[in-house]
This record gives C-alpha cells, structure tokens and sequence, in this order.
C-alpha cells in the first residue's frame, strides 16, 4: 500500500462523513440550537449573576455572552466526538464496521482517518455557529475567525479521540445515555466554559484542580485565546498530550488481539 | 505470493470466547476456481471461522493463509485478496448505492477512475444498473445482497468469503446469487467459501467441508462427503453424520 492508497482512503471516509453528515439535517440543526440556547437564554439570564472582570485575552469588560462563547464552541466538538462515537457503537451493532475494519489499511490509520472526518464535520458547524453568534455580538477581530482554526481542530481531534476511545469501551448503544450522564456533562460543567477559573478557586479549592485537570478546560482556553489571535501554549500541550493518550487507547481497545474488542467477544 | 498455493487453507485452528471452545482444530483448503461450501448448523463456529480469517477477531491457535500468506503476518497483503460478503447486512442505508460502492473502493485504495470503471463493470452485471442512485433503504432485501457482492469485487478480489448470504431472501434471489457466485469460480478463477446450512445451496460439482460444533467432520467433493448430490440424500447423510458426531 502507497502513500496514495491512504489519502483515497482518507477521502473516502470523509466524504462519507460529509455525506451522513448532509443526510442528517436535523444533526446539523440541533448541534447549532444547542449553543444558541445556552446563548440566547443561559447568557442573557446570568449575565447580571456572574460579573466577569477583565481576563486575558479581553482587553476590557465583557458580557456574560461574550465569555461563554468559546466554551459554547467547545461544546459543539464535544457533542460532534461523541456522537461520532455514537455513529462506531451503531456502526459495529449494525455491521457496517466491519467494513471499515476489513480495508487491507492498518487500523490505527483508519481509526484516525475517522477521527479526522469528524473533526472537519466539527469546524464547519463551529463556524456556522461563529456566523450566527455575531447576532449575539460576539464578535472576535477579523483575524480571530483564522487563528481560531488551529485551535479547532486541535480541540475537535481531542474530544473526537475521546469519543473514540469511549465507543471502543461502550457495548451496546443503550450505555450511550451514561456517557452523557458521567462524560459530557462532568467534563462540561468542571471546566471554564462557564465560568472563568479565578472564580471557580474562590468558591471551592478542589473544584479548580479538577477543572485545572479537565482536558476540556484546555479546549475551552485555548479556543479563547485563538479566537483573538493569541496562543495559550499550556492548554496546547494538554490538548496534544491528551489526544495522544485517547488516541492511543483507542486504537489498543480496536485491536483484535489485545483491547477490548478480544474481551467483548470473550464475554 | 505463490501461485501454487491454494486460495484459502486452514491449518489447526482454534479459538475460544472465554471458556468455551467454539473452534477446535480446524483445517481445509480452497484452491484457485473452487466454489466451497462451508456447511453447518446454526453454532457451528462458521462466522467465528469467518471473523478470524478476516481479522475481526485475533488468531490464537493455529494458521490461516491466503494464497500462501500468513494472515497473522501479514494481513494487509491477505485482506486485499479477500472479497467479504458478512452474515450481518453491512451497507449504509442512508447513502445510495453508488456511494456505497465508492466509499468501499476508497477503503481499498482505488482512485475514482478505478472505482467507476469496477462499478459499471460489476453492477450491471447484477441488474441493478438502473438502481445506482436509489438510496440502499429503498432496495429489497435481494438487492441489498447483490449490492454486497458486488461491493466484495470493486477490489478484485481472488478469494471471496460469504457468510450465509442468502438468509432470509427468497427462492429466485437465492437462486441468483449462488449462479452468478459459482459463475465466477467459473470463469473468473476466483475460490469462494459460501457458509450455509442449507444443504440445497450445495449444487453439482461444489466442495463441501462440514463443519459441526467447531469442528470439521468431513471434507471432499459432495459426493465423497455427502455420498450422493441430490437434496434429500445429501440432507439424510448431513444428518447422519451430525447425529453420528453427537453420540461419539
């Protein structure tokens, strides 16, 4: 197999990716309702809560709807990583795995070529949200809506390597409502999409390290940062460090000799 | 790769799923052009053989060799020889067929010049040329199948593995499939493995391994098998030597 053997097979998987992805118009619709909720009425009714002081990247005061922006982007890649590991768990029960699994392409290299399809599918709807938010006036400078793609699709890599992993350990599709209940969640609220971290340390001292700890966080922070033209090098290293070791696992728990893949079938 | 090796050979297989055993000691041949039907009872351990020469499922006992490769070695270079067609349907109802052939081609390398011309060649072939935009949830359950075989050819495959693949179609459906599978052992030089229970779908000159609680208990042409190759003779013998397997 030459290198031109794995870039067909990449545009393969992302077209089809592209394709499920326009099928599923009420996907679409819901993965930007979602944010502009928590926008239109979450912001609009804390804003007069939660006073934000000046915090880099802003330059001055901001409203409530401004801050919780990015963590709203955030949240767009986690609900994207996950139900692209949704999409694996109804893949395997539904047999069209297998196909992906039987390709003569190694496996690590498929899987990523997964992940990487869901992570385009990510960037365009966080753009779509960007464009509708400027109704919103969350309006970054010009260059923000460039420098931010890097960090899109270092955040969408890591919470699409997650749902990989999690869709390796998942059995059966019905577990999928725990994964919002001890994933999606925990990790969104644990983190500082809502609320700046010098916050979170005044009230509680060990909820600041776990969400310190919440790769999430990182993700949320570094959007931030991009968003006006600015690179937050420490959640930069979390987010690579943390897609490494998801990744990793996930592609163990698809081996068939050694993952779960052997012990799911041994059961 | 040696020409002189046979398509598919099993040597000494085995595989368990904790404690139970549901593969023991396992092996056969298929050579190049041979229509071979793996038949068994429903359990028998016909689609755990087929998830391990596919490499679903990791091989822990004994070998599996494609055209003389070793699957464990070398799986990317044995996958490429292998055409599947699996018990579970396996296509993504909401894209057409053509994407679904597409996509498949892409999983195998092929550019879209290749693609289109392995798709214009196979699908007619299957009467569904006037069906390839139609997405796969409006077909019948028939159609679907020969969607599936033909998506196993899009790669030229030499060796094609079908498990059960006429389960729940009807008695023309079946019919066709198996004529043009045995067809293109026939004239295309490709060996087919086709798992079945149903001893009707064994036919005049196919090979016959049985394969009974993970174990084969015969193999040959039908008649060496089976003695015989008429339906009801064929079913009395595989009854036979099931129940004859069972008191031993």
């Amino acid at each position: 197999m030459r290198p031109i053997h794995y870039l067909r097979c990449l545009a393969g998987i992302v077209t089809r990716e592209g394709l499920r992805f326009l099928n599923q118009r009420g996907r679409f619709f819901s993965a930007l309702v979602r944010p502009l909720v928590w926008l239109a009425i979450f912001a609009t009714g804390f804003q007069f809560v939660l006073g934000v002081s000046i915090i880099p990247p802003y330059q001055t005061y901001i409203p409530y709807s401004v801050y919780i922006a990015p963590g709203l982007i955030a949240m767009i890649d986690m609900f994207n990583g996950m139900l692209s590991s949704l999409s694996m768990v109804y893949d395997r029960e539904m047999g069209s795995m297998r196909i992906l699994m039987v390709s003569p392409l190694p496996r690590w290299f498929l899987l990523t070529a997964k992940l990487l399809a869901g992570v385009i599918v990510s960037v365009v709807q966080s753009y779509g949200f960007l464009a509708i938010a400027r109704l919103w006036d969350i309006a970054p400078p010009w260059y923000g809506y460039i420098t931010v793609l890097p960090a899109l699709v270092l955040a969408g890599l890591m919470l699409g390597a997650l749902g990989l992993l999690l869709s390796s350990a998942i059995r059966q599709l019905e577990n999928f409502a725990s994964v919002m209940n001890f994933v999606i969640f925990p990790m969104f609220f644990a983190s500082s999409a809502l609320y700046p971290l010098w916050r979170v340390k005044e009230a509680s001292l060990w909820l600041y390290y776990v969400c310190l700890a919440n790769p999430f966080t990182h993700a949320v922070e570094l959007i931030r940062f991009a968003l006006y033209g600015s690179v937050e090098p420490n959640s930069a290293a979390v987010l690579v460090a943390a897609t490494a070791v998801f990744l990793t696992l996930a592609v163990y728990g698809y081996d068939p000799a050694k993952g779960l893949m052997a012990r799911r079938v041994a059961d | 790769m040696s020409d002189a090796a046979p398509a598919f050979s099993v040597q000494g297989l085995g595989h368990r799923f904790g404690s139970r055993r549901v593969l023991k000691d396992v092996g056969f041949e298929i050579a190049a052009g041979d229509f071979t039907v793996l038949l068994g009872l429903n359990g028998a351990g016909k689609t755990t053989l087929f998830s391990l020469a596919t490499r679903l499922y990791a091989q822990a006992e004994g070998t599996i060799r494609v055209f003389g490769i070793d699957i464990r070695a070398n799986p990317s270079d044995c996958l490429r020889q292998i055409g599947v067609v699996f018990q579970q349907p396996t296509l993504d109802l909401d894209l057409s067929v053509e994407q679904n052939l597409y996509y498949h081609a892409a999983l195998h390398g092929l550019s879209h010049r290749q693609a289109k011309a392995r798709i214009d060649a196979e699908i007619p072939r299957l009467g569904l040329a006037d069906r390839l935009h139609d997405k796969v949830r409006r077909l019948s359950g028939g159609q679907r199948r020969r969607v599936e075989i033909a998506r196993a050819l899009l790669h030229q495959p030499r060796l094609l593995l079908l498990d059960e693949p006429t389960v729940g179609l009807d008695i023309e459906s079946r019919q066709f499939l198996l004529d043009h599978v045995r067809g293109l052992c026939r004239e295309e030089d490709i060996a087919a493995l086709w798992a079945t229970h149903l001893i009707d779908e064994v036919g005049e000159g196919a090979r016959v391994v049985v394969l009974h609680k993970g174990e084969v208990l015969a193999a040959g042409s039908a008649v060496q098998v089976l003695g015989d190759n008429r339906p009801a003779a064929m079913r009395a013998a595989f009854e036979a030597l099931v129940r004859e397997a069972d008191t031993a």
